[in-house]
């Protein structure tokens, strides 16, 4: 549905999107991670036909973005960062004006407005003038402007930014539900967010995508991924450590507490070993008779994996 | 009496109400859905908002103010509207008509609506031309509301009504010079009061290019002076003599191209603008 073909932006001597190449098929719910200034939002533009690419294609379904711009258009519902709305309106005109945009056709429209209402929560705010309206319900009546033509592509730019948490919650189910028939694209950087309703996830960084994947494939991409914390308490806690840097399932071992009678370590794997590595550290405790009071394999975190391959700011 | 009132009718009011009636159908039926959309969403953001309001009222005070006390209407003895009335009308317009038209895109890009309405599915110049429409019924509504001088001048003497007529429409036309200039430059910056003054100062030049003194030096230049060219070419674009002719009833086939070709151009400009603070 939307194809973006080795994607570039330049301004000026500044690349923010260097050859960036994806596919998001109907169904699918694409996650776009990055840290600030990674070129989410400048993609995303480019995906909705708003910023011109310096190289590079977009297609949404058969309609190029460039090339057939309204065509492409049509079928997009766009919701831009910092939900921006034409203060002077109230909720109810300005979904009015959107669908009538989109080319609601005038019989559908009060039906429109109301489906889109009640699907952002919106019925208190209905007759209210937007400059009126708190950030959550601007942001909300920002989103239901983007879906009040049922388009086939979504294109989300930090869709739960500014939400309490309760309606954070809400959005993220509504994004779950509505990729069951369309395909979306959103950004953000809260990771669960991720994990909550995405079913595949593209983190960039400096323009480029570093990892493409499931959020589950993400995950084990993270170092702690498969790694083991074991807690122990004893009156030989100090052998622990050396005993498992004996054992060839262990890579090497890290230490997380540390004390007189108690000790927690985290134990990575070889390769190919981890398997069998819960039942090497119980035995090789029982053996130095040390009473485990935690054992727990680790699942590896996004969080962990995007600190791992982003690079930050203040170290550039 | 009766007699005035019927003349008015004949040769002013209803030729007036045809011209705005052709108007308002063509924005009904001819012109694309688009451009209605963005059209209804400007006019209800004027008349919600006071600026609309604050420039009807400011310009009927200063026009009538002015017709009254300097332009020596009633002392002149004559029934007629150009002298007093319609000869300082590009003047006033020359604030007005930017400080109507500075919001146009100006706000479009302090709100971030911009990325909303260029991300629907509708070509640039639907949007310009739906604002552009928009801001010109509110200079509509302001010569609308002058009407009463034209009564005055009914009352006290037998004006020639087509006359005046022709006066209106220059003046609208000369309005919309400057709106499209307005409207290209709101669409050159996000700050309302900076294109309300670049407006102004463009404006002020488009104007006073065209004043006699200034082409009658620029004729006497000797041709081999380097900058003959583009100054000639810059009192050409002057729009003071194309309203002279038509305010005074010539209704020159010419002028209403130069008119028409000075605003398209104007809004292509706008046009060009909007793509490159896209790219």
């Amino acid at each position: 549905m939307i194809e973006v073909r080795n994607l570039s932006k330049h301004f000026g001597d500044k690349v923010a999107v260097d050859n960036i190449s994806f596919t998001v098929k109907k169904g699918e719910v694409l996650g776009f991670l990055g840290p600030n200034g990674a070129g989410k939002s400048t993609t995303m533009r480019m995906v909705t036909g708003y910023l011109p690419p310096t190289g590079g294609s977009v297609s949404i379904g058969d309609a190029d973005v460039v090339d057939d711009e309204i065509a492409a258009k049509s079928k997009i519902g766009y919701l831009p960062e910092n939900a921006p709305l034409y203060s002077d309106m109230t909720v109810d005109d300005f979904l009015r004006f959107a669908a009538e945009m989109r080319g609601v056709p005038a019989s559908k429209i009060p039906a429109a407005i109301d489906k889109a209402i009640e699907t952002c929560f919106l019925q208190r705010v209905r007759h209210q003038s937007v400059d009126t309206l708190s950030k959550g319900y601007r942001h909300r009546t920002c989103l239901a402007q983007s879906i009040i033509h049922d388009p086939e592509v979504l294109i989300l730019d930090e869709p739960t930014d500014g939400l309490d948490p309760n309606q954070k919650h809400e959005v993220r189910g509504l994004i779950k539900r509505m990729g069951e028939t369309k395909a979306i694209i959103f950004s953000t950087h809260i990771l669960e967010e991720v994990e909550a309703s995405c079913t595949r996830a593209i983190i960039i960084d400096r323009g480029k995508v570093i990892a493409d994947g499931t959020p589950e494939q993400l995950k084990n991409k993270a170092e702690n991924a498969g790694a083991v914390l074991v807690s122990v308490t004893g009156s030989a806690v100090a052998s622990l450590r050396p005993e498992l840097e004996k054992l060839s399932e262990v890579n090497r071992v890290e230490s997380v507490e540390s004390g007189d009678h108690a000790v927690t370590v985290r134990v990575f794997p070889n390769k190919g070993k981890g398997g069998a590595l819960s039942a090497a550290i119980f035995k090789a405790a029982v053996d130095k008779n040390l009473t485990i009071q935690e054992l727990k394999v680790e699942e590896g975190r996004l969080d962990e994996l995007f600190r791992q391959i982003t690079r930050s700011d203040i170290e550039a | 009496m009766v007699d005035a009132i019927i003349q008015l009718l004949l040769h002013f009011a209803i030729p007036a109400l045809v011209v705005a009636a052709i108007f308002i159908a063509l924005l009904m039926f001819a012109l694309p859905r688009e451009v209605r959309t963005v059209f209804k969403r400007e006019v209800k953001s004027y008349f919600v908002s006071p600026i609309a309001y604050v420039c009807v009222v400011i310009f009927l005070v200063i026009s009538n103010g002015i017709t009254f006390w300097f332009g020596g209407m009633l002392e002149s003895g004559e029934a007629e509207l150009y002298r007093p009335f319609f000869q300082y009308m590009p003047w006033y317009f020359i604030v007005i008509a930017p400080a109507v038209g500075m919001r146009l895109w100006s706000e479009e890009q302090r709100l971030g609506t911009m990325e909303l309405l260029m991300t629907m599915p509708l070509a640039p110049w639907h949007a310009i031309v739906g604002k552009f429409l928009a801001a010109s019924v509110v200079v509509f509504a302001m010569l609308v509301l002058s009407f009463p001088i034209v009564m005055v001048v009914n009352y006290l003497g037998d004006p020639d009504n087509g006359v005046i007529l022709a006066g209106f429409v220059a003046t609208f036309l000369t309005a919309l010079c400057y709106l499209a200039i307005t409207s290209a430059i709101s669409a050159l910056t996000r700050s309302q009061i900076v294109a309300l003054l670049v407006s102004i100062g463009v404006c002020l030049a488009v104007w006073l290019s065209g004043l006699p003194p200034i082409t009658d030096a620029v004729d006497n230049l000797p041709r081999w002076n380097p900058f003959w060219p583009l100054l000639k070419l810059v009192t050409t674009l002057g729009v003071l003599p194309h309203f002279n002719e038509f305010a005074k009833g010539v209704l020159g086939f010419r002028d209403i191209v130069f008119f028409l070709s000075f605003i398209a151009f104007f809004l292509f400009a706008t046009a060009i603008a909007i793509r490159a603070k896209r790219a």
